[in-house]
């Protein structure tokens, strides 16, 4: 075996680095599996979408219908409750995004841009601080309260009070017909 | 005071042993002839009560696992059948999820003794960090095994603790919400997220098992701190570990399971939210969701804060700070008996996680009873002082405090004069 000075790499050097190298890889390979195999399944994700109808709701009722194993409310405002949710200027609310996957991810929180038909609240009903579901039709904006920690929503979903720090998520939905929806 | 080995094999067997794997060996130096200080007083019991409710919970919990199903359809009714027809079931569920209390009962009263007598100052500052690391693993196992039996406290906590990472959204947008939904293994709380909690909660327990051998270790090589925070200055202030102290641990343990089996018996639901007896139920949160009381003040911590992140970074601050104790403890007198300031700033601070314990098993905007005055401030003002006690007091106490003169030695200051005469045992 020849002899080298110490500060010159030598073969030996050469083949250390390059196993190092390669079981590196092989880890970082292996521990990708391990890792993603905690993601969403494809049986999951699977159950994407929905169909309901809106004909037996009547006005000033909610609806809780299940999606993605999360609760949507299905509420159906009164015209006391919609101008309310109107008179409010945006830019007094703490949350100024709509957060509607319906709409671009800019959109202002305008009541309008919460709901495609006034009458008809469509909303993924978790609350945006720790994932609780907010009771509906209380709190001091006659919209939600969530009974965690506190927050308050509007009628028209946005948050108003409390630790949450977003308006509660507008899925994505269409019409159908007049009275159906598919949501997702 | 890792000294050298005074074990002498007796038989043949023993020095046959002894050349191949030395562990009788290490078993009388840990348990037998270990020089401990004659001081030791009933606050240093806790170390073997805490490993024996190790023990418990991991027994119990090996045989409950034999009979629970970890799916979401069948978690709740199992836990029941375990309850009803499974024999001796109600008391080994009782025992484990009592023995979780009880364990968290004497982790606490560790963790005060060593923060009232110094004993994560140095040279101890690995065994304190180690001991921390084994309280967080000790919530994380708590937290995942109170989610198991799927009832209504179970969900909600789970959904509630698992979107405490959702908070991260706030500075990096999605990143939240994909580690949540890579947490629950789905779009909310659901049968992939109770199985891998039922894998984590069997794991969880060795782990700690693990970090407890470790920890001991990192105490046999200084050996035990003791009430006055005096260093061992010789065998005159030692005994050896038995019969001096397995005796006394082993009358502390008794009366400690006395306590334990007079819940276990006769009060085994009085820790448990009956909420947790409704099958969990993702579309109905129930009216008011809280922790089991060993983990009341953090929640109490959490929503005395009205922003998102901010209240999750108050949360887990919480605990790392215990981390940096050793540090941020400026004073060289470690026991409190001598640092007449600091002794006032540690009972505040028991009182003020007692405060905080009561605070976050009410609503946040509740009032004390009869008196309409609000809670949330007293729970803001508690969290202020839990965080003022580590990084305000602590450093300055050091500095400003003048203690009170240290005894001489361990044996002067508990036989008195003569010492001298006194045979130093074991040796």
């Amino acid at each position: 075996m020849a002899t080298t000075t110490a500060d010159e790499p030598t073969r030996r050097d050469f083949i250390h680095i390059a196993a190092a190298s390669a079981g590196g890889v092989g880890l970082v390979a292996l521990a990708w599996p391990m890792i993603d195999q905690m993601n969403p399944s494809a049986s999951v994700l699977a159950l994407s979408s929905i169909e309901f109808d809106l004909s037996p709701v009547e006005e000033g009722q909610q609806v809780t219908v299940m999606w993605r194993g999360k609760p949507v409310f299905v509420r159906r405002r009164t015209q006391k409750e919609i101008a309310d949710a109107r008179a409010v200027p945006v830019s007094s609310l703490p949350d100024p995004l709509a957060r509607n996957a319906n709409l671009p991810d800019n959109a202002a929180a305008t009541d309008q841009n919460r709901m495609s038909k006034p009458e008809w609240l469509i909303m993924v009903g978790i609350c945006t601080h720790l994932g609780c579901i907010p009771l509906d039709h209380q709190g001091d904006y006659g919209g939600y309260l969530c009974p965690c920690h506190g927050s308050q929503y509007d009628t028209a979903g946005r948050i108003r009070k409390g630790p949450a720090p977003e308006n509660m998520y507008i899925p994505p939905y269409s019409y159908l017909g007049p009275s159906k929806i598919k949501i997702g | 005071m890792a000294g050298h080995s005074t074990y002498v094999p007796k038989t043949g067997f023993t020095r046959w042993l002894d050349d191949r794997l030395p562990i009788l060996r290490l078993a009388n130096d840990t348990m037998m002839t270990f020089p401990t200080p004659r001081n030791l007083n009933f606050w240093y019991s806790f170390g073997g009560i805490l490993t024996f409710m190790l023990g418990i919970q991991i027994v119990t919990g090996i045989v409950l696992a034999m009979h629970y199903v970890p799916s979401a359809d069948k978690a709740f009714d199992s836990v029941e059948n375990i309850m009803r027809d499974v024999n001796y079931g109600w008391l080994l569920r009782y025992m484990h999820s009592n023995g979780a209390s009880f364990f968290f009962l004497a982790v606490y009263l560790h963790i005060f003794r060593g923060l009232y007598y110094g004993s994560y100052k140095a040279p101890r500052e690995v065994l304190w960090i180690i001991g921390v690391l084994i309280y967080v693993l000790m919530i994380a196992t708590a937290f995942l095994g109170y989610t198991l039996p799927w009832g209504q406290m179970s969900f909600w906590a789970a959904t509630v603790i698992t979107n405490l990472f959702s908070s991260i959204d706030q500075v990096l947008p999605h990143v939240g919400t994909a580690i949540t939904q890579w947490l629950w293994g789905g779009f909310a709380v659901g049968d992939p997220t109770l199985n891998r909690f039922f894998s984590l909660h069997y794991l969880l327990p060795f782990v700690i098992a693990g970090l407890v051998v470790l920890h001991i270790w990192a105490l046999h090589v200084p050996g035990n701190n003791n009430p006055l925070g005096i260093d061992v200055r010789g065998p005159q202030d030692t005994v050896p570990f038995h019969p001096y102290y397995t005796v006394k641990d082993a009358f502390y343990l008794c009366l400690f399971v006395i306590l334990f089996a007079i819940v276990v018996f006769y009060l085994p639901n009085s820790l448990v939210e009956p909420d947790n007896y409704v099958p969990a139920n993702p579309l109905v949160t129930p009216p008011e969701i809280v922790p089991e009381w060993y983990l009341l003040p953090f929640y109490a911590m959490l929503r005395s804060i009205p922003q998102k992140l901010f209240g999750v970074i108050v949360l887990f601050g919480a605990l790392a700070v215990l981390l940096f104790v050793p540090w941020l403890d400026t004073s060289r007198v470690r026991s409190m008996r001598f640092r007449p300031l600091a002794k006032q700033f540690f009972w505040a601070l028991v009182f003020d996680c007692i405060l905080l314990g009561y605070l976050g098993a009410h609503r946040p905007d509740a009032a004390f009873p009869g008196t309409g005055i609000p809670m949330l401030p007293f729970a803001r003002l508690g969290t202020a002082y839990y965080y003022a006690y580590f990084l305000l007091i602590l450093p300055l106490l050091g500095i400003f405090e003048t203690p009170k003169p240290l005894p001489a030695s361990i044996a002067t200051s508990v036989i008195g004069s003569g010492v001298e005469q006194v045979n130093a045992p074991a040796e």
